[in-house]
């Protein structure tokens, strides 16, 4: 294995011609948790989006690898076969296709990619069984179909689910504290800390400070206009909290040479 | 002249072939020809319009009853998994029992060739035969000039069926051929049945056109549940006309899936005569290609107390084009009418075209009714989030269109058939051969 997981090189991307992110650069390291943080339009989710491969956006420069592969130009598909997962700000509904129809999709599909034969009934209905638990899900959820009708807790506990059954190198939590009440939190970020080994990562982007007390950061990066502008250790999550972003923005503006 | 009418060519076949029209049909098929014919001048001078348009090509019929060889009839095996049905099939337009049919029907039902019955049970047929089809409808009317055969099924009184009914119409002709057949259904008072139809052509035939008119009469508290699934060619087209008339608490269940056809049109007329009925009328249509399919559907209620549903849903890829057309109307004594119309459309290519009318006309207060139609693309946000976790494009597309038809199998009262017909669809989908199973009237034309 790298001793880089994923790296982030000079990355521009925007939607529409617009220009969003103006020069990301970002280093992440088996076993390292980073937040990243920011004021709302900073590009955060549009980052998270870009890395996962979202269509709707495109990327005019630099490169992101995933442990030493290019991921920009892989299809979306072939990124999570890698190894990326994007847990989503706001989990879509898909009426009609149940979860475990999805899930067996998902993981037959990875299997395949990988070369190797589907996975017995017996074998992925014991899987399902064994990452339910993790997040403590509802086993009746796995009849209905993909998040339709479920709650906002059960909706980013599906998303962890998801993300243990897929076992990422890369996890990247969009929003994941967004729409949760403190049990759901608690147990949310219970899952993301046991799916934790010193070979993975996980990415979480956050508005807010209180998810970092569940899932305590290595790295804390403060993204603002498209580019990181800080970069420190837990207690500028903690400073963020007290003070606020307009310092941050105040500095950053202030310093930049006239647009 | 500037265009001639395409009535014309089997106006002039029937006056020169009269005679013999007759001789090889009988009884209340011949009863209707002249009125058909009337009526039928007496719109010559009409413009024909797109329904009718299907019939201008110069087709053949078969007026002499040449014997299409029986085999293709015998060698017929519906590969339904735990379907069991008691089946019949129609070749172009003639009726082929399956082996021991009789035998095996049930006490009180009848399902033969609706020539046999106009002559062992004319009174039956007398009087329901052309009473629900107007021949107004001038593709009724061609229909009636010229079908000398087709289907006859009648559920005597109280007879509830456990197997389902089955009919397979083949098309199967070296030249190009109209088939002209009828389908006449009556189900007594409180019985209970289903009839399952599949469309075949045989890849080998030339052009078809199958024109097909359908009378179901259900009496007081009857139950009666109509599935028909097309599975023809890109040579084939389809001209269906179905009418229905509900007695007091009936209960009718209308199922049309296309999944493969050339020029499609279908036609529904049901007629809620009496109340306390519940009316479910549903399809899908899924094509690609050239393909062109129509539905038009009239639900009236013309009594009170009684439930209708009417839900269609097409994906439609290609330069494939779908209409639908739908009306429900209340007539002003329906009180207490619960109706909905539901219409959905995706469009899995930018050539693809959906029309869409759907009507409501009201003419009473005490009603709860509602309609609507929407046509859009596939959820690129849902399409996204199943590749985000893996699940490829093409498999994801596929997931999510067969979700798409999941209310109207759903539909499908017949658990064995709507299993089956999930599999159909899926298959559909990803472009595989579909012919059910082991379904030896195409399996054939292999060898």
């Amino acid at each position: 294995m790298n001793d880089i997981l994923l790296e982030v090189n000079d990355l521009h991307a925007g939607i529409n011609g617009k220009e969003i992110l103006k020069g990301i650069n970002l280093t992440v390291r088996p076993g390292e948790v980073h937040a990243i943080m920011g004021p709302n339009g900073s590009g955060k989710s549009t980052l998270s989006g870009v890395l996962a491969g979202n269509p709707a956006y495109n990327v005019t420069e630099g490169s992101a690898k995933l442990d030493g592969q290019e991921l920009l130009g892989m299809l979306p598909e072939d990124r999570s076969h890698e190894g990326l997962f994007l847990s989503f700000q706001y989990p879509v509904e898909i009426p009609g296709v149940s979860m475990v129809n999805f899930m067996r999709a998902a993981v037959n599909a990875k299997r395949k990619y990988l070369g190797e034969e589907p996975m017995s009934a017996t074998d992925f209905l014991k899987l399902m069984r064994q990452k339910r638990a993790i997040v403590e899900l509802d086993n009746k959820l796995a009849s209905r179909s993909v998040n339709e009708g479920f709650s906002g807790g059960e909706k980013k506990r599906n998303e962890i689910f998801q993300m243990a059954v897929l076992e990422p190198k890369v996890a990247i939590l969009d929003e994941t504290d967004s729409g949760l009440d403190i049990d759901a939190l608690r147990i949310v970020a219970g899952g993301v800390n046991k799916l934790k080994t010193d070979r993975n990562a996980t990415i979480v982007i956050t508005h807010y400070q209180r998810l970092l007390d569940y899932i305590r950061p290595d790295f804390v990066h403060v993204l603002y206009k498209g580019r990181i502008v800080r970069t420190g250790g837990p207690e500028l999550a903690l400073e963020l909290e007290e003070r606020g972003y307009d310092w941050i923005k105040n500095e950053v503006d202030g310093s930049n040479e006239p647009a | 002249m500037a265009q001639m009418n395409p009535l014309d060519q089997y106006l002039d076949l029937y006056r020169q072939n009269a005679a013999q029209v007759d001789a090889h049909s009988t009884g209340a098929l011949n009863s209707k020809r002249q009125a058909a014919l009337e009526e039928l001048d007496a719109a010559a001078g009409v413009k024909a319009d797109k329904r009718l348009m299907m019939f201008a090509p110069d087709y053949g019929v078969n007026l002499m009853r040449v014997d299409i060889p029986a085999d293709v009839a015998a060698a017929f095996h519906c590969g339904v998994p735990n379907l069991s049905t008691l089946l019949g099939v129609v070749v172009n337009d003639a009726f082929h029992a399956s082996s021991r049919l009789a035998e095996r029907l049930p006490e009180g039902v009848t399902f033969c060739s609706l020539r046999e019955a106009a002559e062992k049970y004319p009174e039956i047929v007398n009087a329901h035969y052309g009473s629900l089809a107007p021949l107004t409808d001038r593709a009724v009317a061609l229909n009636t000039l010229l079908a000398q055969d087709g289907v006859f099924i009648h559920i005597g009184r109280g007879v509830h069926m456990e197997k389902p009914l089955q009919l397979v119409n083949i098309f199967s002709s070296p030249v190009p051929l109209a088939g002209m057949r009828r389908v006449l259904i009556v189900a007594e008072a409180d019985s209970e049945a289903s009839l399952l139809v599949c469309d075949h052509s045989r890849p080998d035939s030339a052009g078809c056109l199958s024109s097909e008119v359908v009378e179901i009469v259900l009496d007081r508290g009857a139950k009666f549940d109509y599935y028909n699934i097309e599975e023809s060619s890109a040579v084939t087209s389809r001209c269906s006309s179905l009418y229905a008339r509900q007695g007091e608490g009936s209960n009718l269940l209308v199922n049309g899936m296309t999944l493969i056809a050339g020029n499609t049109s279908n036609s529904y007329h049901i007629d809620v005569d009496h109340s306390h009925c519940e009316t479910v009328l549903t399809g899908m249509v899924i094509a690609g290609g050239e393909e062109q399919v129509e539905n038009r559907t009239r639900v009236n209620h013309l009594a009170s107390h009684c439930h209708s549903s009417q839900l269609f849903k097409y994906v439609l890829d290609d330069r494939s084009k779908g209409v639908f057309d739908g009306t429900i109307m209340v007539a002003p004594k329906a009180d207490f009418t619960e109706a909905y119309q539901s219409n959905k459309n995706l469009l899995a290519s930018t050539d693809a075209r959906m029309h869409t009318e759907p009507q409501l006309e009201i003419y009473c207060d005490e009603v709860k009714c509602s309609h609507g139609a929407t046509t859009g693309q596939l959820d690129a946000s849902a399409l996204f989030y199943m590749r985000s976790r893996g699940i490829p494009e093409a498999e994801a597309r596929t997931m999510l269109m067969q979700a798409f038809m999941a209310d109207v199998l759903d539909t499908v009262r017949i658990s064995s058939l709507r299993d089956r017909l999930r599999l159909l669809v899926e298959k559909r989908f990803v472009g595989q051969e579909l012919f059910c199973g082991d379904c030896a009237a195409t399996r054939n034309c292999e060898s």
